[in-house]
C-alpha cells in the first residue's frame, strides 16, 4: 500500500521531525518525568445557553427503571433539578405541558459511524476502517469525523443526545473510539463529550480475517486468515502492551530514559491501566467466550460487544463476566455469524440479568432507537419475557452510558446529571410516536416543525430539500 | 417439518396445518378490505377454495363451517411486498448461498431470479411470520445495469409458491446503472436505447450477427414483452432528473408498463409522475442524502407523493435479502410522518398488487384471493404480530429457523443434556 505525505511547506517536516520520539503535546509532570498527554485533542464543547425548564404532566421514564405518570421534570442550569410528580415551577421558568406526552433520558447510541461514514458516502469520505493492518490501535476515529455529517441532526431528531463513533470492523484492534454530544459544531473537539474515557474498538470473527487473509484478491493475503490467526493477532499485540506498560511503570517508578513512544501501545497500554474501554465486534457466542478468557489472560476487561448476534446463547456467561451486548432488533443473515440472529436476542440477554443495549451501527436506524426496543421487547413479551417499558429503557440510554463510562454525568434523570432529556409526542415504544423536543445540557437543540430550531448541515445549504422537513 | 399454530384456544382446536385449502370463517374480525367498503367492525369472513367467498357484518358462514374467532382484532390482506431479494439469498457474504446477481454472466434480461428461487430458503418463513404472503423479487445488477427478470410469489413455502416467473424486468438508471454501463448516465440510456431497438428487431437483426448493439440473441429474445408493454419495466432512480427521464421515456413509448423504485426525490416530480401514471416504490425511512442522487430525501417523501395522486408502494431497500418483513414498520413511520392509515396500508397491499398485475390480491372482498392476516394489534404497529397467516386459504405455520433457535435457548439449562439435545 502506499502512504504519501504532503506538507505544504518543508519546514512544516522539519518541525514535526523536531519533535522527535517525544511526540507533540507531552507536557512535562510529575517532577522531571515525561507523562503521556492523555488528552491532546480536548473538548471544547460547553452545554449552550438554557433557561429553567419545567415538563409538566408527562409520563415519565427515569432511566433506571421507574415510572411516574403524570409527572414533572425540572431542568435548570443545564442539568436534572428534580424529578418528582409535582413540581413548582421556578420564577422564569419555561413550562411545557407535556400532558399525553412522554419525558425520557436522551437515547444514547454506543455504535455509530456518524461522520467517520458519512451522508453522503462518496468515496472520499470513508473515514472509518484504517485498513492498513490488522492492528490499528494508533488511530483514532475523532480523527476522521466530518461534523458536517447530516446524519447528526437526523439522530438528534430520533432523540439521540449521545454516542458513541467507533472505527469500523476491518482490523483485529481498529482504533480509539470517541464520545460525543450531539451538538452541531465547527469542530469535532466541538462534539466531544466532555471527560468521557477513550474507547478501543476490537473485532472478531468473519471481517478481520476477510480483509486480512483474503485481502486484495491475493492468495493467502496475510495474517489473520484464520479465527485462530484473530486469536493469535490479538494475543501478540497484548503481549507487547503488558511489556511496554511494565516499561512505562518502570519509568514512573525509578526515572531515567523514558521509553521510546508507540502510539499502538500507548492505547493498549491504556486498557490494561483501565482507562480506556473496550468495545468488541462479536457475532458468535463460542467467540465472546473465548475473548472473554483472552481479556483475563492479559489483564483487562471487555465493557461491551457489539453486534452479540449470538448473546442470547451465552446470556448467562455474559452476565458472570460483567460485559454488556449492544445489539440490533433483528438484523440477520447478512453473513454468516449472523446466521443465527433471533428477534428476542435483546430481552433474553436481560433477562439472564446481563446488560443489555440496543445500538444501531447506521445512519437510518440511529433515527428510531426506540422502536427498535420496542419490537425487541413486544417479541420478547411474546415469548413470556416480561419487562417493564421503564426497564426496557435502561437499553437506550443507561446501559449504554455505562459502557461509555459516562453514567455519573447522563443516562438516567436523577437530579445534578446532565439535562439531556427527550419530550416524546405519544409513548416512544408506539411507532407513531415521535421526538417533540431535545434538550441537550438543558438547552433546546430541536424542536420538530420549528426551523429556527431544526440544524442545517454545511453540505445541505443550496441542495434540493435544504431546510425540509427530515 | 412441524408446523404449530399459536392462537386463541377456539380457534387453535379448530385449524390443521398443511390440510389444504378448507373451507374457514373468521368471526368478530376488524376487517381492513383494501376497497370503497373501508374498514369493517364485528364483520364476518367466509373462505372456501382457497378464495373470500362472503364478507360482510351480517354474512352469516354455511353450517359447519370451522370459526376462527377474531376476537375483535384487525385482520387484513396478506402483506404484498414489492421488492426483495427473499428466497434467492440464504447468508448474504456467502456467494454460494447468494443467487441475486451474476457478475460473471454475459447474460442480462435473460437471467430469471426465479431460477435461484427456493422456497425452504430460511428467510421465507421469516417474511411470512411477519404477516408477508406476497413477495415481488427482484435480482440484483451484476454484470449489467439491466439486473434480469423478477418474479412474484407467495411465502408459504410450498414447491408451487411462484405464480409468475417473469413478471417484471428490472433496471438500474441511477447511479450503479451508470457505472456498469460505462462510467456515465449517457452511457446506461445510450445502451438502454440500444436494448430497446435489438429487442424490437428482433429476430431480424440477429440474422447476420449474434450479437446487438447491447444485448446478446437470449437477452433480445427475453426483451421482446417488455418492449411492447406487455411486461412491467421496473427502474431504480432517485434524483429528479433521472425521474424525469424515465417520465421521457414513456412518453415516446405510451405503451410501456413502467415503475420506479427509490424515488427518493419523487417528491420534487410528483405531479408529473402522477400525470405519466407512474407508480413507484419508496422506501418511507430513507431521509438523507446518502448519494448525490438522493440530495432532497426526505421523510416526507411518502407523504406529498400519495398527495399528488401517485400510486405509491412501500418497501424497505435495506438489507432485503433478509429484511423485507420491515416494510411494515417502514409503513409505520410513513402514518408517523403524514401518511393516512389507509395510503399507509395500501403501500403494502392494493398498490403492489396493482403495480404487478396480480387481480385479486391486495384486497379483503369477494372473489379475492384467501391471503389474509389476523393481527394482535394495528397492523402498523411496531408492537404487533400476526396470530394468524393465511395463503390461498391454508393457514400457514408461524415458525420459523428463528423461533427454534429462540425456543431452544430461553432457558440455558444443561444440568441434564446439552441443548443440542432440545428440539
Amino acid at each position: 500500500m502506499m502512504k504519501k505525505l504532503f506538507f505544504v511547506l518543508g519546514s512544516a517536516a522539519l518541525a514535526l521531525a523536531g519533535c522527535g520520539g517525544g511526540g507533540g503535546g507531552e507536557t512535562a509532570g510529575n517532577g522531571d518525568k515525561f507523562e503521556i498527554d492523555r488528552n491532546p485533542f480536548p473538548s471544547t464543547y460547553s452545554p449552550y445557553p438554557s433557561t429553567a425548564t419545567l415538563l409538566k404532566d408527562a409520563t415519565v421514564f427515569d432511566g433506571i427503571g421507574g415510572q411516574i405518570d403524570a409527572g414533572d421534570v425540572l431542568l435548570v442550569d443545564g442539568k436534572i433539578s428534580q424529578i418528582a410528580e409535582e413540581i413548582e415551577a421556578p420564577d422564569g421558568a419555561t413550562v411545557i405541558n407535556a400532558s399525553g406526552k412522554w419525558v425520557t433520558p436522551g437515547i444514547i447510541d454506543n455504535h455509530s459511524h456518524l461522520g467517520v461514514y458519512p451522508s453522503p458516502s462518496v468515496s472520499a469520505h470513508g473515514d472509518g476502517n484504517e485498513i492498513s493492518a490488522p492492528v490499528t490501535a494508533e488511530v483514532w476515529a475523532e480523527h476522521g469525523i466530518w461534523p458536517q455529517d447530516p446524519g447528526f441532526p437526523r439522530a438528534l431528531a430520533g432523540g439521540v443526545t449521545s454516542m458513541q463513533i467507533l472505527p469500523g470492523s476491518a482490523n483485529l484492534f481498529g482504533g480509539r473510539g470517541v464520545t460525543l454530544k450531539n451538538v452541531p459544531a465547527r469542530t469535532v473537539q466541538g462534539m466531544k463529550f466532555p471527560d468521557a474515557p477513550y474507547t478501543l474498538k476490537m473485532a472478531c470473527g468473519e471481517n478481520p480475517k476477510r480483509v486480512y487473509g483474503y485481502g486484495g484478491g491475493r492468495f493467502p493475503g496475510g495474517a489473520p486468515y484464520s479465527r485462530m490467526g484473530n486469536v493469535a493477532g490479538y494475543r501478540m499485540a497484548w503481549a507487547k502492551a503488558v511489556e511496554y506498560k511494565r516499561k512505562w511503570d518502570k519509568y514512573a517508578d525509578e526515572g531515567g530514559d523514558p521509553p521510546a513512544r508507540d502510539l499502538e501501545l500507548d492505547t493498549l497500554m491504556g486498557v490494561l491501566n483501565g482507562e480506556i474501554l473496550v468495545h468488541m465486534h462479536c457475532y458468535r457466542a463460542d467467540e465472546m467466550a473465548q475473548i472473554m478468557d483472552l481479556s483475563e489472560e492479559f489483564g483487562y476487561k471487555v465493557t461491551s460487544f457489539h453486534h452479540a448476534v449470538e448473546s442470547y446463547k451465552i446470556a448467562d456467561k455474559l452476565a458472570d463476566y460483567g460485559a454488556c451486548s449492544a445489539m440490533w432488533a433483528d438484523w440477520w443473515g447478512f453473513k454468516m455469524e449472523a446466521y443465527d440472529g433471533v428477534r428476542e436476542n435483546i430481552p433474553m440477554v436481560h433477562k439472564a440479568g446481563a446488560c443489555a443495549i440496543v445500538h444501531s451501527d447506521s445512519d437510518i436506524g440511529i433515527q428510531r432507537l426506540n422502536q427498535e426496543a420496542s419490537k425487541a421487547l413486544a417479541d420478547g413479551r411474546r415469548a413470556g419475557i416480561e419487562i417493564s417499558n421503564a426497564d426496557a429503557w435502561l437499553w437506550l440510554s443507561a446501559n449504554p452510558a455505562k459502557s461509555l463510562g459516562v453514567f455519573d454525568q447522563t443516562g438516567s434523570l436523577e437530579a445534578g446529571k446532565d439535562a439531556d432529556v427527550v419530550l416524546w409526542s405519544g409513548d416512544p415504544f408506539s411507532v407513531y410516536s415521535q421526538a417533540e423536543k431535545v434538550f441537550v445540557d438543558g438547552a433546546l437543540m430541536y424542536d420538530r416543525g420549528n426551523p429556527a430550531l431544526t440544524p442545517v448541515m454545511d453540505f445541505e445549504l443550496g441542495q434540493p430539500g435544504e431546510g425540509d422537513l427530515k | 417439518m412441524i408446523r404449530k399454530i399459536l392462537l386463541s384456544a377456539a380457534a387453535a382446536a379448530t385449524l390443521t396445518l398443511g390440510a389444504g385449502a378448507q373451507n374457514i370463517a373468521i368471526t368478530n374480525a376488524k376487517v381492513w378490505t383494501g376497497t370503497d367498503a373501508g374498514t369493517l367492525e364485528n364483520a364476518n369472513i367466509y373462505i372456501s377454495n382457497g378464495e373470500i367467498s362472503g364478507l360482510g357484518v351480517n354474512f352469516a358462514p354455511p353450517s359447519g363451517t370451522e370459526l376462527i374467532d377474531a376476537e375483535g382484532n384487525w385482520v387484513t390482506p396478506g402483506i404484498f411486498s414489492p421488492f426483495s431479494r427473499t428466497g434467492i439469498v440464504e447468508v448474504g457474504a456467502e456467494d454460494s448461498t447468494n443467487d441475486t446477481n451474476a457478475a460473471g454472466s454475459p447474460f442480462s434480461v435473460a437471467l430469471r431470479a426465479a431460477d435461484g428461487f427456493n422456497p425452504a430458503a430460511t428467510p421465507v418463513d421469516v417474511t411470512r411470520i411477519e404477516g408477508v404472503t406476497r413477495i415481488a423479487v427482484a435480482p440484483s445488477t451484476g454484470g449489467s445495469m439491466i439486473a434480469g427478470q423478477g418474479f412474484l410469489a407467495d411465502t408459504s413455502g410450498d414447491a408451487d409458491s411462484i405464480s409468475d416467473d417473469r413478471a417484471f424486468v428490472f433496471i438500474d438508471l441511477g447511479e450503479g446503472g451508470a457505472g456498469l454501463a460505462g462510467g456515465s448516465r449517457s452511457a446506461a440510456w445510450a445502451a438502454l436505447r440500444g436494448a430497446f431497438a435489438d429487442a424490437r428487431g428482433y429476430p431480424a437483426r440477429f440474422m447476420a450477427h449474434n450479437e446487438g448493439d447491447t444485448l446478446t440473441r437470449a437477452d433480445a429474445q427475453a426483451f421482446g414483452r417488455a418492449v411492447r408493454g406487455q411486461q412491467l419495466i421496473l427502474i431504480s432512480a432517485h434524483r429528479a432528473s433521472d425521474l424525469r427521464l424515465v417520465m421521457d421515456l414513456k412518453q415516446e413509448n405510451p405503451n410501456l408498463n413502467l415503475a420506479i423504485v427509490g424515488a427518493d426525490e419523487g417528491w420534487i416530480v410528483a405531479d408529473e409522475l402522477a400525470a405519466a401514471n407512474i407508480p413507484v416504490i419508496v422506501d418511507p425511512f430513507q431521509n438523507l442524502p446518502a448519494s448525490f442522487s438522493q440530495l432532497g430525501a426526505t421523510s416526507k417523501n411518502a407523504e406529498r407523493l400519495i398527495a399528488a395522486g401517485v400510486p405509491t408502494a412501500f418497501s424497505y431497500l435495506g438489507d432485503n435479502g433478509h429484511q423485507a418483513r420491515l416494510v411494515l414498520q417502514s409503513a409505520g413511520n410513513a402514518a408517523a410522518n403524514g401518511v393516512g392509515f389507509d395510503d399507509a396500508m395500501a403501500a403494502m397491499t392494493t398498490v403492489p398488487a396493482a403495480i404487478f398485475g396480480v387481480d385479486n390480491s391486495g384486497t379483503i372482498a369477494r372473489g379475492s384471493t384467501a391471503d389474509l392476516v389476523i393481527w394482535d394489534g394495528d397492523p402498523l404497529e411496531i408492537t404487533s404480530a400476526p396470530v394468524a397467516v393465511f395463503i390461498d386459504g391454508e393457514v400457514q405455520s408461524l415458525e420459523s429457523r428463528q423461533t427454534k433457535l429462540r425456543d431452544r435457548y430461553l432457558e440455558l439449562d444443561e444440568s441434564e443434556k446439552p441443548l443440542a439435545y432440545k428440539n
